[in-house]
């Protein structure tokens, strides 16, 4: 008995030992590269650093700063939700949607279909096209249309009139939303198990609208779930995309974003503790929006 | 139309069903006065249950016709590239190129072989990065994914907890930590600023876990018992079962080492990467357009191989079907 009390600890040891080459790589990279610089910038967002001068401490200054005395930070929140708000859950939407679709398709035609929504994506450095559709002279393609048909008598200044800079900003935004959700959810789907849907047939399930419901949805929660985190966080991120375009700053504020703010301070003026502390709130702000998201997931097919 | 069957072999639908849900077909008989029974018409010849002809005719239209709006840009782009420069600037534009030529190919080839750092050396810095590093994001995730997802130990949640919430901190806002931990490890300048952090992606390290997750635990225990040891298990047995998780990473993982333009951490010039070189060859305006077109198109071939092949890769791979819980 005792020996085999004994014999049974040794195995845990060794089980744990493998442990740590199982997760060592990953946990020891992580901590140092993510988890690390988000204590530090955390700190940075309580001091005043700019890059050259020892930094002191100012307590939440930044923080004051940032809720009271920065206009253009209040519009920046403003267009961030507006934004986060409409392109998130559409483009979350269309990433399923087309996903579920496409996976109906037979093999082929579906790894084809796959190459053609996804080749937004592939294709990381295609603003100029959008730029050349949506130029403002009378070169630009819709505005060459618009002229011909003599539906306008001068062009529009698309990505420079704020009064179309927005819809314009979230068509493009809704077509570059086809990244990694969408191929997530793509991969998902095909590892939901087929035995699965014969046998709901069997119980009763008549159309593909109860199967989704059913039996795709709760069988692929994972996947649901990763790609609600990675759209939302990217949602309350959009910015490089907006610049690629509409150039830095963009006309009166009109498309600017907390990304934006945060890319301002950080990079160009150096106020790193203002900077940190914009990068802080942003992140409070997604954990939020995923802390409800998780919540209202949680309840499919329950 | 709809194929008669005989008695004995089963039947899917009693009644025709309507088409579209308008025209309403009536029930035959046949001579003796007993029903004729309808196999239900599939469009795509392939056995799913729950499928409607009509549905998948209008989602297979739907689905032709939204792809062709996403492709446009690409579509485009591609034309343009072909485009000899008087074309580019015609007004109005052609939407496909009237006169292809490879001109902007051929003057991008020659602007690559006059750079002062060689060409090739770009290109083998961008392959070195995109290999290692897809390797190390891959197999470190899946390594720290698989005890997380499927053993028992102190911390387990912790853990995972913690890979969520660093998915909510936008990337960039840590910037100027991450220069300064790079900093005092002494990694500026060289490559290990770039692929050791790619040990510790926390997008990568959730994804398989979602994947993991779905794996039955009844297969890993039988293997157990059976003796297999951890690594057999996860190599032999769990990774070829997740095989649409793994290869999704790949493609992300390809896609973002590929296009890695000028990174903080490098400064020196024979170690830049081809998207930066590249970059800067078409950031010369106007004069370079259409070598600016070409570039992009060059750019993508990459990501774009990489997706075909991985792609067919897991098409109708189905490894796990009947193995679940």
């Amino acid at each position: 008995m005792k020996n085999k009390v004994s014999s049974l600890s040794k195995k845990k040891k060794f089980e744990n030992l493998d442990l740590i080459v199982f997760l060592g790589p990953f946990l020891i990279t992580f901590f140092t590269f993510t988890v690390l610089p988000v204590f530090i910038s955390l700190f940075i967002s309580l001091t005043n650093f700019n890059m050259l001068e020892t930094p002191d401490f100012v307590g939440l200054a930044n923080y004051e700063k940032l809720f009271l005395n920065d206009e253009t930070f209040t519009l920046a929140i403003q267009n961030t939700f507006i934004l986060a708000l409409i392109t998130g859950p559409v483009s979350y939407i269309i990433c399923f949607g087309l996903a579920w679709l496409i996976n109906e398709v037979p093999a082929k035609p579906r790894a084809f279909l796959t190459l053609l929504f996804y080749a937004p994506s592939l294709s990381g450095g295609f603003g100029f096209v959008w730029q050349l559709l949506f130029s403002g002279d009378r070169y630009g393609y819709i505005n060459g249309v618009l002229l011909n048909l003599g539906l306008i008598t001068d062009p529009i200044l698309f990505l420079k009139d704020p009064d179309y800079m927005w819809p314009v900003c979230i068509i493009i935004v809704l077509w570059q939303a086809l990244g990694t959700t969408f191929l997530t959810f793509i991969a998902g789907l095909q590892t939901v198990d087929r035995s699965l849907y014969e046998a709901a047939a069997v119980d009763g399930i008549k159309n593909r609208w109860q199967e989704l419901y059913f039996v795709t949805l709760p069988s692929m929660k994972g996947q649901l779930m990763f790609g609600a985190i990675l759209n939302i966080t990217g949602s309350f991120g959009i910015g490089g995309i907006i610049t690629s375009i509409f150039g830095f700053p963009t006309t009166d504020y009109t498309l600017h974003t907390i990304m934006h703010h945060l890319d301002d301070y950080g990079g160009i003026r150096f106020e790193m503790g203002y900077a940190c502390a914009i990068a802080t709130l942003l992140f409070i702000i997604s954990f939020v929006a995923n802390k409800v998201i998780q919540f209202i997931l949680g309840r499919i097919g329950k | 139309m709809a194929e008669r069957i005989d008695d004995e072999v089963q039947v899917v639908y009693k009644n025709p069903k309507p088409l579209f849900g308008i025209i309403k077909r009536r029930p035959k008989y046949d001579e003796n006065g007993r029903l004729i029974y309808y196999k239900k018409k599939k469009l795509f010849k392939y056995n799913r249950v729950n499928r409607s002809f009509s549905g998948d005719l209008m989602m297979f239209a739907f689905l032709l016709i939204a792809g062709a709006f996403m492709a446009f840009p690409l579509v485009y782009a591609v034309s343009q590239s072909l485009k000899p420069l008087h074309e580019l600037w015609l007004f109005p534009p052609n939407l496909i190129v009237k006169n292809p030529t490879f001109k902007n190919y051929i003057d991008l080839f020659n602007i690559m072989s006059n750079s002062l750092v060689p060409m090739s050396k770009y290109l083998f810095n961008t392959i070195f990065i995109t290999l290692i590093g897809t390797i190390f994001r891959v197999i470190s995730a899946s390594m720290c994914a698989y005890p997380v997802s499927k053993r028992q130990f102190k911390g387990k949640n912790f853990i995972f907890q913690i890979v969520t919430l660093s998915l909510m901190f936008a990337a960039p806002a840590a910037t100027i930590a991450n220069y300064i931990i790079m900093a005092n490890l002494g990694w500026i300048d060289t490559y290990y600023s770039i692929l050791i952090p790619a040990l510790g992606n926390s997008t990568a390290m959730y994804l398989v876990k979602q994947f993991i997750d779905q794996f039955p635990d009844s297969v890993l225990e039988a293997a157990r018992i059976d003796g297999a040891g951890e690594f057999r298990i996860f190599w032999q047995i769990l990774m070829p079962s997740i095989k649409p998780g793994w290869i999704t990473l790949i493609v992300f993982a390809v896609q973002d080492f590929w296009n890695m333009g000028s990174s903080i951490f490098i400064y020196r010039e024979e170690l830049k990467t081809l998207a930066y070189a590249l970059s800067q060859i078409a950031a010369a305006g106007i004069a370079r357009a259409g070598v600016a077109t070409a570039v992009s198109i060059v750019m993508m071939l990459v990501p774009v191989i990489t997706f075909v092949i991985t792609q067919s890769n897991i098409l109708e791979t189905m490894s796990t079907s009947g193995m679940k819980d």
